[in-house]
């Protein structure tokens, strides 16, 4: 077969027409740039999520208790006796404790806002952060002494803050289920500080948490944040864990135990799911070039039908005239494919400056495409321009020579 | 001595609706090796027909064919193409030369796909094109040349793969008169040389460069004999040209 010189006359043939030859790449152009770019966003979001993870730490087990109604409950006693029982497994206990009392400054009242009760060591002084990513804005965090002695005072989200203290929250006084608290700190924006937002937010120590519980009559559900000694032993303290809360409750479904890895796992296969999706619809535009190439080609079969007939005279066989032109398809989306790529590969770079110009604190993240998405890509750019090149190239090798040259 | 083209008994008939046209009527012909033919005849004559299935290009309704002994009227598109590359040189009014191919690629063509190797292909396609006297051209474009030296690329064309017949099909039909005699001398020359040459035309004033003349006429042979009797040129019927045909061939 003659794949030397079909292979020129098909980058011949496109340059002679470079405006139609673009046009029909357009379709591959897209679907690959589209593919290219959401496999290096997908994989760029999945590795800064990891790292983010990492950085929180991979040895925390987030455990959610719902509120059993009349019976006893697991509290944070429970968990503290616990850590201190097995030592080799639990390093420490943070809780996180739903509480329903409302929320009151003045005459305002704040239903929306969510009051947890936690320990001082939710916050993270060396990374200047809680376990949830929230900053430091103003004031101090929850101490140990505020917790061990249960003082009533309580640290603030930005649309507190703004809301009702037009932003000098820190040093005023807020009431929650008619108790009194002093606000200590300030936190900084992390959503849009708004109502019911990730804004509208107090920390309070959790050993209130009964007593305003008890006002307010309300049950709820309960976090504790429990680290093991090491990655390694998570899975033993989550055991030992799930062993006491089944002790309690004798009912599995009271309560939820994640540890980290599970957590990151969880995120793992959610974001592959988002990503296929994404990438069924990039494909389809590849479909779409893919017939985009088949129509051209079949353009190109009848404007071409006499040099068919000159070729077949001259003895190719039909085998022959179907390589030549499933050679051209081929290299016209082979082409399309490597444009396809070097856009994608701009694009993810685009993408990786803009994230970070607009999300200063996903700092890290970069959409970086892969050597594997790259091949695969152009590989089945070929294919698909192989594929619907096919049935062109078939006409083609089908025309009878003697009307093939006496067309005009 | 074996016939080197060998029509028998060969018919083709087309079915226009609900009638039967008889494109070739019962023909029957030789043709031996070194021969020079020129196949006459005006248009409806059969002899376009005659042609494709001389040069392998169609197949006979009925009746048989044999090219260098070989049965070729049964042979399917894929063998007829080996055929035509292998043992059949065209020549063809309008050149059909590939014009985004130079000259020497479109002399190769026929070697591409007969497997030869590359520098056997340079080779051979420029010896072809040293015969036909157009060597130096050999990397233009086919647009870049006048129309006899287009129509003398497409002889080395017809060359370059050695076949045992060169069809010629109205070689000079859209050539100025000049360079129609020279190609037709080229014909000759390569006739003498050894080639068989079988000339398709509706032209009489070509067709006597030919040694041999067979007339078509409704799809059939009505005259097959030496291209200088005067009957060759003229319809039995038709006396008043019979005296033209006469003063042209200076009998």
């Amino acid at each position: 077969m003659n794949v030397g010189q079909s292979f020129r006359l098909a980058i011949k043939s496109l340059l002679t027409s470079k405006a139609r030859a673009l046009l029909t790449m357009l379709g591959i152009i897209i679907g690959v740039a589209a593919v290219i770019v959401i496999v290096s966003l997908g994989t760029g979001m999945q590795t800064y999520m990891n790292s983010q993870f990492e950085q929180v730490g991979v040895n925390l087990i987030q455990v959610m208790v719902y509120e059993q109604p009349g019976n006893r409950n697991a509290d944070a006693d429970d968990f503290y006796e616990l850590a201190e029982k097995y030592p080799q497994y639990i390093d420490s206990v943070t809780p996180a404790l739903t509480i329903s009392g409302i929320v009151r400054h003045g005459a305002d009242e704040y239903e929306r806002t969510s009051v947890t009760g936690v320990s001082e060591t939710v916050y993270n002084p060396e990374t200047s952060q809680t376990v949830n990513g929230e900053q430091l804005e103003d004031g101090r965090f929850l101490s140990y002494v505020d917790v061990e002695r249960n003082q009533h005072v309580c640290v603030v989200g930005s649309y507190l803050n703004e809301a009702m203290f037009g932003g000098r929250g820190v040093g005023q006084s807020l009431t929650i289920g008619g108790v009194p608290f002093t606000v200590i700190g300030t936190m900084r924006e992390t959503a849009d500080s708004t109502e019911g937002s990730g804004d509208d937010f107090i920390y309070v120590p959790y050993g209130l948490a009964p007593q305003l519980n008890g006002a307010a009559g309300g049950s709820g559900m309960n976090g504790y944040l429990v680290a093991s000694t090491s990655e390694d032993t998570s899975s033993a303290a989550k055991g030992v864990i799930e062993s006491m809360l089944f002790r309690i409750y004798e009912d599995s479904s009271w309560y939820q135990v994640i540890t980290m890895a599970e957590m990151m796992s969880m995120m793992d296969s959610m974001l592959g799911v988002l990503m296929t999706i994404l990438i069924v619809i990039a494909a389809i535009s590849l479909v779409v070039g893919g017939i985009g190439i088949m129509n051209i080609m079949l353009v190109s079969v009848t404007e071409r039908t006499r040099e068919i007939g000159i070729r077949k005279s001259l003895g190719a066989k039909g085998r022959d005239i179907r390589g030549q032109f499933i050679i051209e398809a081929g290299t016209t989306s082979a082409i399309g494919g490597v444009i396809g790529i070097l856009l994608g590969i701009l694009l993810a770079n685009v993408f990786t400056a803009v994230v970070g110009m607009v999300m200063p604190t996903a700092e890290g993240f970069a959409a970086i495409p892969s050597a594997g998405g790259i091949l695969v890509s152009f590989g089945v750019s070929v294919g698909i321009g192989v594929l619907f090149g096919y049935l062109p190239a078939n006409k083609a090798a089908k025309l009878n020579p003697i009307d093939a040259l006496r067309y005009d | 001595m074996e016939h080197l083209i060998e029509l028998r008994d060969v018919y083709k008939i087309y079915q226009m609706g609900d009638e039967a046209v008889h494109a070739l009527d019962g023909i029957s012909l030789t043709v031996d090796p070194g021969e020079f033919v020129a196949i006459v005849g005006q248009s409806g004559s059969g002899k376009s027909t005659a042609m494709n299935i001389i040069g392998c290009l169609d197949v006979p309704t009925s009746g048989t064919y044999h090219l260098a002994g070989v049965d070729v009227s049964t042979m399917d598109d894929d063998q007829q193409a080996e055929i035509r590359n292998k043992m059949l040189g065209f020549i063809f009014q309008q050149y059909n030369l590939i014009p985004k191919l130079n000259v020497l690629e479109n002399v190769e063509l026929p070697l591409l796909y007969g497997g030869v190797s590359a520098s056997e292909r340079h080779r051979r396609a420029m010896e072809a094109l040293e015969r036909v006297g157009l060597a130096d051209k050999c990397k233009n474009l086919p647009s870049q040349l006048s129309g006899g030296q287009q129509q003398r690329v497409s002889i080395a064309r017809a060359l370059a793969g050695k076949p045992s017949v060169i069809l010629a099909d109205e070689p000079t039909g859209a050539l100025d008169s000049r360079t129609g005699r020279e190609v037709l001398g080229f014909l000759q020359k390569l006739n003498a040389e050894g080639d068989t040459v079988v000339l398709i035309t509706h032209d009489n004033s070509i067709a006597v460069k030919a040694r041999r003349i067979v007339r078509l006429q409704d799809g059939r042979i009505i005259y097959d004999g030496d291209a200088h009797d005067p009957r060759a040129v003229v319809q039995p019927e038709d006396e008043a040209a019979a005296g033209e045909a006469r003063e042209v061939l200076n009998v």
